[in-house]
């Protein structure tokens, strides 16, 4: 196989990688700061994408645009379950808090299935066969929008957390839950808010997933899943190794697609899943566990 | 008498921070042997690297003649020492009885057995009519000596208390060391504890070291030692005014 | 030297478990056939419930991945039975200890390399969907078009080679969930249950009082494989066909933890009534729903969803312990109890 064939696919590895990497931002940030994993994450990134599948089939309004109001009314969803169901568990065991999500998610799975049925649903836009020749390479411009846009919302997720106050209130939430109380922060609104954002990344690259991939029902768990492979490769709470982490799986898929079978794809990512479990288990960014 | 654990130029550090420093002494068989000192001093570390939690960077700990640091803390506790938790971890959902027998099940080779051990132990304690309830549901006071008898049910020679009597009311520190002396003196169980609580330490130790930055600066019997200027000065002085 | 079975076990209990028992022995002569085939997904999800509740329940390790162990023995013993005529009764040693094995290599790499909590409940399903992809792609079980077993139209009973009606599969999982209540009982009983619980609460308080917490785990882990995948040879030899995408799926393996969950983890009983609770509920829900003409697929997952939430949220224990004071079946009272010392 020529070169360009490879890089090609290393190219567009990368751009859905920088989606995943958005959605697995949302998991890290809920975890950073919330200290409560989402085990429905990807079943909140399903609800997203057919909210967008739903937007443009009826109204013709394009998932690019439409990422906005999805990742407001996610934001709305993710303050509300929050605010109304995840904060009396802060202080139940981890396998409690667990239950809680997994409780939700399969309620979100079968909702959707109830509602929309076990068939794939897709977005047809019409710039979806379209793409950019950059030298020899050709890339597709649906990914491109959908990595940009993603590198877009993570820089100002980036920016809320770095310099707005309430981001900086929020972190300080994350790195002391004792203090922040005792300075007079309302921890329960700031978690509430901290849940929602997250849910909001998961909204946006779920507006995005729609031009990349067919939605089904099903694809809740396995991407909970793999935001879960991700966030554990580069670091479980940080920022940066989310990006970096989606990046590696989202190249690492796509290359083991095209060399060996798109179905044995996910293998590869649990095998860096694994590795990193076992030999780093702080992710490739995260900090060095005590 | 015979030296039972023997601690020699022993040092920690972390992270560059010096924790406990070329710390050299020996705990009699038999004995209640103390070690003091204000906070940070190292005490803890000391005692952490004893229970086998860390290894120290530096010397050797030797239990009745083998070597034991860096030992896991199971294999230490096989070996004979029994240890308690600065702030109390009992298994909060299993009861008094139950959580004395998981410790018992060391050396006992049954379950009947084991519970026949927990028994002795709880009365020794004063907690055998509480036996029944939840640990997570006993004050204070109670998880302290069910800390303890824990501890004792796996028949340890030497045992190791981190701070027993932190947050108890003198009332109460006079009963634990009371059951304390009489179990040394009837059964010969060597005693190594860590102490904030003077009081506990003069009426209790035949022996105390003080540790100061990590450093044993004195050591000898408890009159003695507040007696030692150096221990004046660091410790006693500061805590005393 | 009292019997581990016996002991600790209120006449009370006796009573209610023998009537019970009683009940589920003659139950097939009185039920029809739709009610029998929803009494065996009741006693399969008891069974698989308490092989899951030996791991996390007594032991403390969150498995998210066990359906695993439920595909390994299914595939074991159907592969077995399909290529070489072999017998399930002879197949389930060998899948028992394949399952056994894999328990014991996750196991040792968590355990050994420190993978606790959340961290350990991730690599379980991870391992599935290892699985899941691997059988997708292993030729000698058809990969992922099928395995099937052979059918025909029984007027016989073949328990030797487990083909046949509904009611003999009935009778072989009670036999199962009993004798899996039985061992439960006797493990929490024994050394090891003593161990477990003590590693579940506080690990490093377990070490500390001289126990070989890495062994223990290995066992708990290793027991509850191994036991798991004798549901899989009942699973395949009754639906009869496999398929990696269904047998090894993340949504298998949360099915498999509602049970237990809901009745109560780390209890005894718990994990059964768990599961009489939540297949029957949702088959009662069912039913409701058919009767006015609405059965989407998924109805059934969002009631056991809601559920799972109701019960988290206001039962946090589950429902047997609760449920069992109130019946005066508690397995362990509060109370001093007032037994003559041993």
């Amino acid at each position: 196989m020529p070169a360009e064939i490879y890089l090609n696919v290393a190219v567009s590895g990368l751009l859905t990688g920088l989606v995943y990497g958005l959605m697995a931002l949302g998991l890290s940030v809920i975890f950073g700061v919330v200290r409560v994993v989402n085990f429905a994450h990807g079943e909140m990134m399903t609800l997203a994408m057919y909210l967008a599948v739903v937007l443009f089939s009826a109204f013709k309004l394009d998932p690019l645009l439409m990422m906005v109001p999805i990742a407001a009314v996610l934001f709305v969803l993710g303050y509300a379950l929050q605010m109304g169901l995840i904060n009396p568990f802060i202080t139940r065991p981890e396998h409690s808090q667990f239950m809680l999500l997994v409780a939700i998610a399969i309620i979100l799975v079968n909702g959707l299935l109830i509602v929309f049925g076990p068939d794939a649903r897709s977005v047809q836009t019409s710039y979806a066969y379209d793409s950019f020749a950059v030298g020899p390479l050709i890339v597709d411009a649906t990914k491109t929008y959908a990595g940009l846009a993603a590198i877009a919302v993570a820089a100002a997720l980036f920016a809320f957390f770095r310099f707005a106050p309430l981001g900086k209130a929020i972190r300080a939430c994350a790195d002391n839950y004792t203090g922040a109380l005792v300075v007079g922060l309302d921890v329960k609104r700031l978690y509430a808010l901290t849940f929602g954002l997250g849910a909001a990344c998961v909204g946006a690259a779920g507006a995005m997933l729609v031009l990349i991939i067919d939605v089904t029902p099903q694809l809740g768990p396995a991407y909970t899943l793999l935001a879960f492979v991700i966030v554990i490769t580069g670091g479980l709470g940080s920022m940066p190794g989310a990006l970096v982490g989606g990046v590696l799986i989202g190249m690492t898929e796509a290359m083991a697609g095209l060399l060996f079978t798109p179905s044995a794809k996910s293998m590869f990512a649990f095998a860096i899943l694994v590795l990193v479990l076992l030999f780093r288990p702080q992710g490739i960014l995260g900090k060095q566990l005590s | 008498m015979a030296v039972l654990l023997e601690i020699a130029n022993v040092s920690k550090s972390f992270s560059g921070l010096r924790a406990v420093s070329d710390v050299t002494f020996g705990v009699p068989e038999g004995s209640i042997f103390a070690v003091i000192g204000p906070n940070g001093a190292g005490k803890t570390t000391l005692f952490n690297m004893i229970a086998g939690v860390f290894a120290p960077n530096s010397g050797t700990i030797s239990f009745a003649g083998q070597r034991i640091d860096g030992r896991t803390p199971d294999e230490i506790c096989r070996r004979g020492i029994g240890r308690t938790f600065q702030l109390v971890r009992p298994f909060p959902t299993l009861t008094v009885e139950d959580n004395v027998i998981v410790g018992a099940l060391l050396r006992q080779p049954d379950v009947p057995a084991a519970t026949k051990r927990a028994r002795e132990v709880l009365r020794q304690l004063d907690l055998f009519d509480k036996r029944a309830q939840l640990a997570s549901k006993l004050t204070l006071p109670d998880r302290k000596r069910l800390e303890v008898a824990r501890a004792l049910a796996t028949e340890p020679r030497l045992l190791l208390l981190d701070e027993v009597m932190a947050g108890l009311r003198p009332t109460e520190t006079d009963r634990i060391v009371e059951i304390l002396k009489k179990i040394n003196r009837d059964t010969g169980l060597t005693i190594l504890l860590i102490e904030h609580v003077m009081r506990a330490v003069n009426s209790l130790a035949s022996r105390v070291l003080v540790l100061h930055h990590g450093a044993a600066i004195a050591e000898g019997t408890p009159e003695a030692i507040v007696r030692e200027p150096a221990v004046v000065e660091s410790y006693l002085g500061v805590e005393a005014v | 030297m009292r019997s581990l079975l016996l002991d600790g076990v209120s006449r009370r209990v006796w009573i209610a478990l023998g009537v019970t028992l009683a009940v589920l022995l003659i139950a097939p002569l009185i039920v029809n056939d739709y009610l029998l085939t929803i009494l065996i997904l009741i006693l399969y999800f008891a069974y698989t419930a308490q092989a899951w509740n030996i791991m996390m329940g007594f032991a403390g390790q969150l498995s998210l991945g066990h359906a695993l162990y439920v595909g390994l023995g299914a595939y074991t013993t159907a592969a077995l039975y399909v290529h070489f005529g072999l017998s399930p009764w002879l197949g389930l040693p060998v899948a028992v200890i394949v399952s056994a094995l894999t328990g014991a290599c996750i196991g040792f790499l968590a355990f050994r390399f420190r993978v606790a909590g959340v961290y350990f409940a991730i690599l379980t399903i991870a391992f599935a969907e290892f699985a899941r992809i691997g059988f997708d792609h292993f030729g000698w079980v058809n990969g992922s078009s099928g395995l099937f077993l052979p059918v025909a139209n029984y007027t016989q009973s073949d328990l030797w080679n487990l083909r046949g009606k509904p009611v003999m599969f009935y009778y072989v999982l009670l036999f199962f969930t009993v004798a899996a209540l039985a061992l439960c009982h006797a493990l929490l009983r024994s050394r090891a249950g003593y161990f477990w619980q003590a590693i579940r609460e506080d690990e490093e308080a377990a070490r500390s009082l001289g126990i070989d917490t890495f062994r223990y785990k290995m066992y708990a882990v290793v027991l509850s494989a191994g036991m798991t995948s004798v549901a899989g040879v009942f699973f395949a030899f009754y639906y009869n066909n496999l398929f990696p995408e269904q047998v090894f799926s993340i949504s298998r393996s949360v099915e498999l933890i509602l049970a237990p969950v809901i009745g109560g983890v780390g209890t005894l009983i718990g994990p059964i009534v768990g599961a009489f609770l939540l297949t029957g509920l949702a088959e009662v829900i069912w039913e409701f729903l058919n009767a006015f003409g609405f059965d989407p697929p998924g109805a059934k997952q969002v009631f056991y969803g809601i559920c799972l939430l109701f019960v988290v949220v206001l039962l946090p224990d589950g429902v047997w312990p609760p449920l069992s004071r109130a019946l005066g079946l508690a397995e362990r009272p509060d109370a001093p109890d007032d037994k003559p010392e041993a």
